[in-house]
């Protein structure tokens, strides 16, 4: 089952379940029945503006008919699979399995995400028991009372003889304590009594803010007029809330820089090229890179994925792209992301290819930028954005990259951190 | 005079019950209860024996051990740790760091004083 068949399928499935004649699709998109044939009959490629056209018509996510929405399915299959080895899925028909069962498939993929959640969850649990500094105060007042009254109740009702004045103090004490016992079981009590946060405790801030944002497809409506937002949506962790405010600041000054009907413009005319248009709008290449991510594609604009990291190579926001499915951890080394941290301030753009048969080939922009003011006293911090956009198949070079190693068939990588479950394709 | 038990905890109720307790079956205590200086007062006077807690201002249980146990004059001073926190990895690194004893509170009294008694042996 090639993939890249499908697309044109799906089109076609579409349009017959919705019962619209192929001729009436066509005149509606602007484009001749005959090749609305080829297209489905996956003889003519498409993207752009014609699939998001088609998708609208046929009121259906363009995400829902591209082929790469199968490579996402068939990673996220493949780590269903890596999770439970000892289940022994046969990994030579994944895609076999994807294409006959898709329902299956994707029961598969969600239950093997809850099992995901429920593991982080667990683990959340587990560390907060551990770790939690209020929790660990209020148990250890409520022990400290407890062995100050066990202690000096043993005293006075012992069978040694203890001096008035003593026994005076013991009293005392246990009533001291016993009032600290009593505010400390208060306190314990409504510490495990508050309402659980269970978005919180299931995800991390950083997903918690890009499972909001991948809703609204990266695109905040809200904040591109001049005014105050309307809506200013608030998540469920604090933490998470933070950090989405924070997004909202630099997304916010995005767009003063670069209104959205100015730079939807200009991206179209100089073809989404990050550098000219940070030139045209006089901002830094990763606000440009930023900016074109947050362009929505009903618009006519391509796809954009963005990957911002740290130093550490931890990622502070992902934007996914249709058939890259970045991972959030472990991911590939080879992406241009970390060329581009070993030489700050050097825009880096490098064509890679993903081990995919007729596809997975993406244009990634990179830059490494100092975060914060520069100083005397310290070195400077590095922040990474890269922007990744899918590109046709061509015979030219690209740079072999994978997504992650585990979920990776590229045999012979030097980078290659843990074995593959996938049977390894030739370099 | 009898032999000399210091107990180094900050919690003063606690404080008096095992003074009372040890000071009636014969032991000179002293006490205190700041972390930083602990190890000081160890070597300004070093006792028989140390009763000492984990959870302590200024410097913990495990640090007053870890400068006990690496110091020549003190390395040998049985000590007896009391904790309020008696999961595994407390109890391994005490154990690591060279503790002679091991006590979760809440403790009982009869506890204390036989253990006391065992560890300062004649």
């Amino acid at each position: 089952m090639p993939q890249r068949q499908l697309t044109g399928s799906r089109i076609r499935e579409r349009r017959t379940d919705l019962g619209i004649k192929q001729s009436e699709l066509a005149e509606k998109v602007g484009i001749s029945a005959s090749y609305l044939n080829l297209i489905e009959h996956n003889r003519r490629r498409i993207g752009g503006k014609l699939l998001n056209s088609l998708a609208r018509e046929m009121k259906t996510d363009p995400s829902s008919l591209v082929e790469g929405a199968e490579t996402a399915l068939l990673d996220q299959l493949r780590e269903a699979a890596a999770a439970d080895r000892a289940a022994g899925a046969e990994l030579g028909r994944t895609e076999d399995f994807a294409g006959r069962f898709t329902g299956w498939s994707n029961l598969v993929v969600r239950q093997a995400r809850r099992i995901n959640d429920l593991e982080t969850r667990v683990k959340a649990l587990t560390d907060r028991l551990a770790h939690d500094p209020q929790l660990a105060t209020s148990l250890h007042e409520v022990i400290s009372s407890a062995t100050s009254i066990r202690s000096a109740s043993s005293i006075l009702v012992g069978e040694e003889e203890v001096d008035r004045d003593w026994q005076r103090r013991f009293h005392r004490n246990i009533y001291e304590d016993s009032q600290r016992l009593a505010d400390a079981s208060r306190a314990l009590v409504a510490y495990l009594d508050a309402p659980s946060d269970e978005g919180s405790v299931a995800m991390s801030p950083q997903e918690e803010v890009e499972a909001y944002l991948d809703a609204q497809s990266f695109h905040l409506p809200y904040l591109e007029g001049d005014g105050t937002p309307q809506h200013a949506p608030t998540l469920r962790s604090k933490a998470a809330s933070s950090l989405l405010s924070e997004f909202r600041r630099v997304y916010k000054e995005d767009v003063q820089a670069m209104p959205l009907d100015d730079f939807s413009a200009s991206a179209m005319e100089l073809n989404h090229d990050p550098a000219l248009l940070a030139d045209r709008f006089r901002v830094s290449l990763s606000a440009a890179m930023r900016r074109l991510a947050t362009l929505p594609v009903d618009l006519g604009h391509p796809e954009f994925g963005l990957v911002i990291l740290d130093g550490s190579g931890t990622i502070l926001i992902q934007k996914q792209i249709t058939g890259f499915g970045l991972p959030r951890s472990a991911v590939c080394p080879l992406w241009p992301a970390f060329r581009a941290f070993t030489q700050p301030m050097q825009p880096i753009r490098r064509d890679v290819q993903l081990p995919v048969e007729g596809g997975g080939r993406f244009r990634c922009f990179a830059i490494a930028s100092p975060v914060g003011p520069a100083s005397f006293d310290a070195p400077p911090t590095l922040e990474v954005t890269m922007l990744v956009r899918a590109i046709a198949p061509s015979g030219q070079p690209a740079d072999p990259v994978g997504v992650a190693c585990r979920v990776c068939s590229r045999s012979g990588c030097r980078t290659r951190r843990e074995p593959s479950i996938l049977n390894e394709a030739p370099n | 005079m009898g032999k000399r038990v210091l107990v180094i905890e900050d919690e003063p109720n606690i404080i008096e019950a095992i003074s009372f307790i040890l000071s009636r079956d014969g032991w000179t205590v002293h006490t205190h209860a700041d972390g930083e200086t602990a190890n000081n007062k160890i070597k300004a006077m070093p006792p028989d024996l140390i009763i000492l807690d984990v959870m302590l201002p200024g410097k913990s249980g495990f640090d007053i051990l870890r400068d006990l146990r690496a110091d020549g004059e003190t390395h040998e001073i049985p000590v007896l740790m009391l904790t309020a926190r008696g999961q595994t990895r407390d109890r391994e690194m005490a154990e690591r760091l060279g503790v002679t004893q091991f006590m979760t509170k809440p403790f009982s009294n009869a506890e204390v004083i036989e253990s006391v008694r065992t560890l300062v042996a004649d």
